[in-house]
């Protein structure tokens, strides 16, 4: 069972985290928020939040906040997902895909831009 | 839902939604006596019998955005399609308990799907809970606490790309293991 890692491994991982975080200054939070209710994961949520999870590991996307929440009351458009910037107005998404999702995260999260196809007006 | 880790990544839901602080989630799969056996137990706010009655009923849900509640009622069923039953234990102020088990080699039996995404997910996305997950098939074992990983990373998020990276391979590799040995 060497595959496993150890509490060793994390030091190290969270080391590096550190001297990542301290290389970024503040640029504006981020904060992404995925509704996990029964409807949106039944929609497909899981899959919309791992590929927001993988993109932020494989693209090193640092000081990003990630959180869920319940059903909003908008099940017929889930899986939704909630981005906010910084003091900006939060933008909430529908019908997010995985692909969507990765969309999401390089067009709004790192580049500011918000995806407008997939925005429910509020 | 088509996966039964879909099923416990919503009935875990539950259990946050009860203000639980811990939460227990057990996996077992036993070739011998073919059965599959799942539970979710939460020290949340409890349920009374009348309220227990209620949440296996599918016109019943305890949110109030949404008037229909069919998570757990679909999950009864589909345990009792496969000779098996769905029961709920809970005392109020004390905490919930529920047991799924299904008849394992059953041919409507769906399939477990993702755990390693379900618990990951749980993970990350509640950082403030405390996790005890166990996946056990026959005499293979992977059981993952969080505690200690909290304390190591002492206030560094979960959502850093380092650390997700930790995370991801422990628990995908843990699961591996115990699904397809060798």
């Amino acid at each position: 069972m060497s595959t496993i890692k150890s509490l060793e491994d994390l030091k190290k991982a969270r080391e590096e985290a550190l001297q990542k975080r301290e290389m970024k200054t503040a640029a504006g939070t981020a904060q992404v928020v995925v509704a996990m209710g029964t409807c949106g994961i039944a929609a497909g949520a899981r899959d919309t939040m791992k590929a927001i999870l993988d993109t932020i590991e494989k693209e090193s996307l640092n000081g990003i906040i990630v959180t869920q929440t319940g059903c909003i009351g908008l099940c017929e458009k889930e899986p939704i997902v909630m981005v906010t910037i910084g003091d900006q107005p939060k933008v909430t998404y529908g019908k997010v895909n995985p692909e969507v999702a990765k969309k999401i995260l390089n067009e709004h999260v790192v580049n500011g831009k918000p995806v407008a196809d997939h925005v429910i007006p509020m | 839902m088509r996966e039964l880790s879909l099923h416990l990544l919503d009935i875990a839901e539950n259990s946050i939604a009860a203000s639980a602080s811990e939460v227990r989630i057990t996996v077992l799969e036993n070739s011998e006596t073919d059965l599959l056996q799942m539970s979710v137990q939460d020290n949340g706010k409890g349920m009374d019998a009348e309220t227990i009655a209620r949440v296996i009923d599918p016109f019943y849900t305890s949110r109030t955005t949404r008037k229909v509640g069919l998570g757990i009622p679909l999950l009864k069923e589909a345990a009792e399609a496969c000779n098996g039953f769905l029961k709920i234990d809970s005392t109020p102020g004390k905490g919930t308990l529920l047991t799924v088990q299904f008849q394992r080699s059953n041919i409507d039996r769906m399939p477990l799907g993702n755990l390693a995404d379900t618990f990951l997910q749980l993970l990350i996305m509640n950082p403030t809970i405390h996790w005890i997950f166990t996946y056990r098939v026959d005499d293979r074992e992977f059981a993952l606490d969080n505690d200690q990983i909290m304390q190591t990373l002492d206030g560094i998020p979960l959502t850093e790309p380092p650390i997700l990276n930790y995370l991801r391979e422990l628990v995908e590799t843990g699961i591996r293991e115990v699904a397809n040995p060798g």
